[in-house]
This record gives C-alpha cells, structure tokens and sequence, in this order.
C-alpha cells in the first residue's frame, strides 16, 4: 500500500500528520511552522492556478507547493 | 548615563516592526549589514537613567545558517554587545512563535518576551495566564499591544530589572532527550574554553552547549567554524559519530530530532499557559480569503489589484512627476537666463540640474508604489499574491513574489526593483533584479514611437511595438531560467510560509516605513545617479574645441569624448547595421533611454528639434535624415528597437541596483550581460533578416 501524504488530500478534507519523510530544509521548515507528526491538518484550498496549496493546521494557515507537500506523511481518520 | 542595549527579536509578522517604532519613536535610522542586503534598523530611547539602543533584527522562524536574514541574526547575537533580548510573539500563534523563543533562550542572554496582540488574542477568546508562563519559560512574559501603544514601557522595566536585578529568573534552558543530552555532554568537553569568544563565564557555557547542538544540527556554518580549533579533527569526528547513533537510536535524523525537541517544548508551554475556546469559527480572514482566493474569483481580483497599482504608482504619479519637471525646467530656464554663456553655465544646466531632475523626477513613482506596496503587506494581501502567483513563476524558477516587481518594470525599472525587497530569499530576489530590466519600461516608449513611426508608418507602428514589448518578455523568462541554473544551482528556497491574518493598517506606521525607503534611495541611489549624469554631461561636452568661429552642436558633439567613444565603438556595432552616430546616440541612452532620440536628432542635424516627435512632419523628416546620412533600412530601425530594449539599463537603475544588491558586482554584471544580449539579439535578428532579404 503506497503511503497517503498531504498532496493526496483534496480540499475540506482533514488528516493527522503521520511522518515528514525528508531530513532536508523544506522538511526543517515544516516543523518551524509547526507540521508536526500527531497535529492535525486540513487542506483549505487550492491556489487558482492548481498549485500551491493552502492548509490550516491549530488555527494557521500556511501555504506549500504540492512538491513540498509530498514529503508529509498523513493518516486519514476513520 | 547607563547604557543597556537592546537586541529585537521575532517571527515575521510579530509586529516586531509596530513595537520597534514605539520603542524608539521616530528616533532611529535604516542601513544594511555589511555584505548582505539586510536591512538594518537601529534607534535609542531614553528611558528611567538609562540610554537604550535598540537593534532591530529581521524577522525569522529560526536561528539556522539557512538565510542571510537568520545569519545575521545570529551574528548581532552572539556579538559582544547584546544585554538583553526582547522578544516579540504573536500570542494568537503562540505556538509557533514559542519555538523562536526556545532558540533565543539557548544563547545564554537574558530574554523578555512581549507577548504582541492581546487584543486580537482577546477578541479569539484565548485566555493567556502570563506569570504561568513566565514561570515555563523562565523569563518575563509580558503582555503587548503594537498598534495602541499598551505595555511598551514594561517591557523597558523589566530589562532594566533583569540588568540590575539579583538573578531573578531561572536562566531555564531546554533539555533533548536523554539520548541526545548524553551526545551533547560528549561533544561539549571537545570544546576547548577559547573557542568562545564571548561574554562571562556563564555566558560561555550556555555557548557551548549552543554550539554543541548546532554540530549536532549539521549547522554549515558553526561546523565550518569549528574546521579551524586545534583540535578540530577529534571534535568532528565525534559529531559525526554521535549523529551516526542517534540516527540509528531514534531512526530520526539529528537535526529534526532537536528541533521537534523545541516544537514540544513550546507546544508544552502553551498547553499549560493557554486555555483555547471550544470549536473555532470561521474567522473574518477566512471569510475573506473564501473570496480573495476563490478558484474563479482569486485570479480577476489579483490581477484588478494588479492593476490599481500600477495605475496609481504611474498614473496618479504623473500628476506630480510632471509638476517636477516643470519645476526642474522652469529653474533651468531662468539659469540659462541669468548665468552668462560658458562652461559653468553648462555644467549647472546641463549637468547639474538635470542630474538632480533625474533623482528626484522618480520621487512621487517611488513614494506612491510603496505606499501601496507597504499597505499590501501590512493588509496580509502580499503573501496572498505570492500564493495565487506561484506556480506561474516558479515555473520560470522565481518565486511568487517575483510577479508584482516584473509587472512594475513596464512602467519604471527603478520602483520595480526597489519592490524586490517583498522577497526574502536573496537568490530569488537577484534574478528578479537582474532580469527585470527586460520589461519594456515606459522611458523606452517614445523611442519605440518615434522609430516605429519613422520606419513603419502609422499602420504598423503598433504591431512592431507590440512584438518588441513579447520579445522583452522572453527574454526575461529565458534568463531567468539561464540564471537560476548557472548562476544559483541548487534546490530553490522552500515556498512553505504563512498565510497572516488580515489586519487593518496603521496608517503612522505605513507612512513611517514608506518614508524611510525614500530616504534611502534619495541618499544611496540619488548620488550615484547625480555622479553618473555628470560624468555623461562631461563625455558631451569636453573637450571644449573652440577656435573662435562656433560649432553647430552637431560638430560640437561629433568632437566631444562621447563622440570619439562613438567612432572607437563603431566597428563593434557595425554587424548590427549601426554606424558611429547611433553608437553616439546609444551612450546618451544610459543617462535615459528617452534621450536617444534627441541625441540622434542633434547628430543628424533635424530641424525643428523641439518638434513634437509624434507628428508626422518630424517623424518624416527624422526617418529621411536618417536614411539619407546612415542608410538605416526599417530592418535597422526594428534592430535598434531591440537593442534599446536590452542594451545597458539606465544609469538611474545601475545605481539602484547598486544600492539594492550593496555593492558593485551586481550592476556590473547587469551591464555585462544586457550588452552582450542585446548584441547577441541584435546580430541575429540583423543578419537573419538580410539573409531573407528583409533590407
Ligand atoms: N491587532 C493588532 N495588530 C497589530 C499589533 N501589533 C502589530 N499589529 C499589526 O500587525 C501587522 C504586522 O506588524 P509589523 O510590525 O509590520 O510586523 P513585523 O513583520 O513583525 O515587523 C501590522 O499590520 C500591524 O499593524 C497588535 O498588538 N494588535
């Protein structure tokens, strides 16, 4: 089963932060802006022009790439 | 008086900026970090017996070796002169902000935490327990309101306490896990004692553990630091080592394991400090974002704010700009009147006034566009525009941002570049900077005009400028590209950031910021360019021949130093169909590329200079003299177009490039690679169109 990451989410969808799966600056940026595995994200929108994408995760809204986005991890909540 | 000096801290968005005005009122002054294009800001403020100097530092999330913005921030902070920290959070982002604080917190200085927008904090029906805070952290969190002023003075109080105070607080500082704590033990005993440079014996330990966990960190720049200790060797072995097992202990690399450390720590602080309301509503900012960035809607409304402002910085502006010039004509026409004929009346004529015409003629563009500029960012709606923009410009290897300088560079290079600083990533903004010349400004126009209509008629006059405006556009899409893979290789800078809540400015303080960049292009680039118009006026007039019976200017400039340069040059833009007059022509462009027209009207002796150069008695007669005296073709109009579109930006944006990228490297190689362009395009396009018979 190939692993589900936040690119995967369509807009209005939530799910739990499961892993950042690279050790490089976007995965460190992530953390500092508070990506973290266990918190909970939902992807607020697409950009007009279908990429980045916004999502809001503890009541702020960041915006990433859907490349950047590829390297979350998440789990979908049943 | 007792000194105390005061370091700035924060995330972006902090409101670090609002504080620091309160902080220093308008006592203060802007500059740049040595070598970075870090803006630097510095004031005082006089406060209980003590003199206050107040340095603010960017805006950061973190203190790694990733930005020049983060660098520097920690260079000031490790310096040798920091008393305290004051660190500014959003208590709305209480979170994020926190870990911030954890890293300030592990440099050994005393912190105060000003805990910024209570009142928005409020309004969320956060409830913020303070001294419990104060008690996590171990440092003074003090609650702050930026924009009405409340709680600034606390904040000195309780520097001033923690400077003469005994020991109040607890000096806390984070601890890893039990792994990464016994690694860090290791590696610190490797340290030797000098290899810190600074401060107290308590200071040195805390910057030893610092440097320690920023080895651990696989910090570049701390490691290349530490490449020169004696025994550097022993000490990297280690990290290395210690990295190798903590990565197989917690199957997570060392790095992200430290910073989750912080993340928890902060997270933990808040849990306990914060008490949150039940389910959150939708806010005003995502009610407003619903439409601002709705899938169909988001793109009209970007483009229609787009739009405003370009109108209102060039349009609006021209109002003005127009009053100036009549100014500037005005006070050169009573000169002329009053000054007796010679060299002196020439210079300030010529040279002076027109070079100081030329400084401040940019003025009301400059003040308008920033004041939109500045309004934009201090609404929320700038890291909007980036996000609906992005994927357009990244495609050209740029950043969202990038878009609203590009668009500027149709009406001026020089605001447009100045709009460069909404960038933060430096290699981002350079190649916005470098290819933003290639946007046709409006200077361009009336050249265009002239020799479209000259050499095409009124019929396709329009298309010819039209295809010149295109061509402009790729050019820049195509440097871009080159740029960013030859000249800044690599990874491009992570797009990930805030999308800020929407808040209403404060006027006093947009007013305040768009003042001081003025100030500053009035004072760095205004020089440059009064120097550089001088010089120009001294290549057309020097040297003086005069052997009693006068010249006509056509002579005149034909003898000046410009005029030899046109001579020594022509058999280098020969292959593009130019002769030396054109060369000549070319020289007066860089002074503005508007004048080349006139330059080319004095050299082909056109009567009636003073001729509007859009009717068509001139156009004729310009388009006869210079076929007549140069055998130019249509084909060499069109090529001259081009090249006047890529060749040498105009003095006035050397210079702002210069104060931009501080230094000289960047507008020397602006010119260096425009001139080859525009050659290169040239040669092309000349010898593409004989071979098809296009004479
Ligand atoms: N409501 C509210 N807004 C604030 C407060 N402090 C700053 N702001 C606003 O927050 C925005 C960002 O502030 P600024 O000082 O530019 O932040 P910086 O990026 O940290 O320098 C501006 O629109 C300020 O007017 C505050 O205490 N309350």
């Amino acid at each position: 089963m190939t692993k589900m990451t936040l690119k995967d989410l369509t807009p209005g969808e939530k799910a739990r932060v499961a892993r950042i799966n690279k050790r490089n600056i976007i995965g460190r940026r992530l953390i500092e802006m508070g990506v973290s595995p266990g918190c909970e994200v939902k992807v607020e929108r697409y950009a007009p022009l279908g990429d980045p994408i916004e999502i809001k995760l503890k009541g702020t809204h960041i915006s990433l790439r859907k490349v950047e986005a590829e390297i979350v991890e998440v789990e979908k909540e049943c | 008086m007792k000194k105390i000096t005061i370091a700035l801290a924060g995330n972006p968005n902090s409101g670090k900026t609002t504080v620091f005005n309160n902080l220093t009122g308008a006592h203060h002054h802007v500059g740049n970090y040595p070598g970075v294009t870090v803006e630097k800001r510095e004031g005082k403020r006089y406060y209980r017996d003590y003199e206050f100097i107040i340095i603010d530092l960017p805006g950061i999330y973190s203190l790694t070796a990733y930005s020049p913005d983060e660098l520097v921030s920690r260079q000031v902070l490790l310096g040798e002169n920091i008393d305290i920290i004051i660190n500014i959070v959003d208590a709305t982002n209480l979170e994020r902000h926190l870990a911030l604080t954890v890293q300030l917190m592990e440099l050994g200085l005393p912190l105060v935490i000003g805990l910024n927008m209570m009142d928005l904090a409020e309004a969320e029906n956060l409830k913020i327990d303070c001294s419990l805070l104060s008690q996590l952290m171990g440092y003074p969190v003090l609650p702050l309101v930026g924009t009405k002023n409340k709680g600034i003075d606390e904040l000195l109080d309780a520097a001033v306490h923690l400077k003469e105070g005994p020991p109040a607080f607890l000096k806390k500082i984070i601890r890893y896990q039990s792994g990464v704590e016994k690694h860090i033990e290791k590696i610190k005993g490797l340290i030797p004692p000098d290899s810190v440079m600074t401060g107290g014996n308590d200071r040195q330990e805390s910057l030893k553990r610092w440097i320690t966990v920023k080895l651990l960190e696989n910090d570049s720049e701390v490691v290349s630091r530490m490449k020169r200790i004696p025994n550097s060797q022993a000490l990297l072995a280690q990290v290395a080592e210690s990295r190798q097992q903590l990565q197989e202990q917690y199957r997570e690399d060392a790095e992200l394991l430290i910073v989750e450390s912080r993340h928890a720590f902060a997270r933990g602080a808040v849990r306990e400090g914060v008490e949150f309301p039940g389910e959150d509503r939708v806010s005003v900012t995502e009610r407003i974002d619903n439409i601002v960035l709705n899938r169909i809607l988001g793109l009209p409304i970007f483009l229609f704010v787009m739009w405003l402002l370009f109108q209102m910085t060039f349009t609006l502006g021209q109002y003005p700009v127009d009053w100036l010039d009549q100014g500037v004509s005005a006070l050169s026409s009573t000169l002329e009147a009053i000054l007796p004929d010679g060299l002196i009346k020439s210079l300030v004529v010529d040279g002076i006034i027109a070079g100081v015409g030329g400084v401040i003629i940019f003025l009301p563009n400059i003040l308008l566009l920033f004041l939109g500029i500045t309004f934009l960012e201090a609404t929320g709606y700038m890291a909007r525009a980036a996000f609906i923009m992005d994927k357009l410009m990244h495609k050209m290897g740029l950043h969202g941002k990038s878009f609203i300088p590009m668009v500027l560079g149709f009406g001026c290079s020089i605001p447009a570049i100045m709009a460069t600083r909404t960038l933060e990533n430096p290699k981002d903004r350079l190649i916005t900077i470098l290819v933003v010349p290639l946007m046709s400004c409006g200077a361009r126009l009336p050249v265009y005009i002239l020799l479209a209509g000259a050499f095409f008629g009124p019929n396709m006059a329009g298309n010819v400028i039209f295809s010149i405006y295109l061509i402009g556009i790729l050019l820049a899409v195509l440097m871009a590209k080159l740029f960013r893979t030859w000249l800044f290789p690599g990874p491009s800078e992570p797009f990930v950031m805030e999308l800020p809540v929407y808040r209403i400015p404060v006027w006093k303080h947009v007013l305040l910021q768009v003042w001081e960049r003025a100030l500053l292009y009035l004072k760095k680039a205004g020089t440059v360019i009064l120097a550089a118009s001088m010089l120009i006026w001294a290549l057309f007039t020097f040297p003086v021949a005069d052997n009693g019976n006068a010249l006509d200017p056509a002579e005149k400039m034909e003898q000046s130093i410009a005029g030899r340069i046109g001579y020594s040059i022509e058999s280098l833009i020969k292959p593009l169909g130019f002769d030396w007059k054109t060369g000549v022509a070319l020289i007066s462009g860089f002074a503005a590329k508007e004048i080349v027209v006139s330059t080319m009207g004095t050299l082909y002796s056109i009567e009636g200079e003073d001729a509007d150069p859009e009717e068509e008695y001139f156009q004729q007669n310009f388009a006869e003299r210079v076929r007549e005296q140069s055998g130019f073709t249509p084909l060499t109009a069109y090529v001259l177009m081009l090249f006047i579109l890529v060749y040498i930006p105009c003095l006035s944006t050397v210079a702002v490039v210069y104060r931009e990228t501080n230094g000289w490297r960047w507008p020397l190689f602006l010119i260096g690679y425009t001139s080859i362009l525009a050659w290169i395009i040239s040669f092309l396009v000349y010898r593409g169109g004989l071979i098809l018979g296009l004479a």
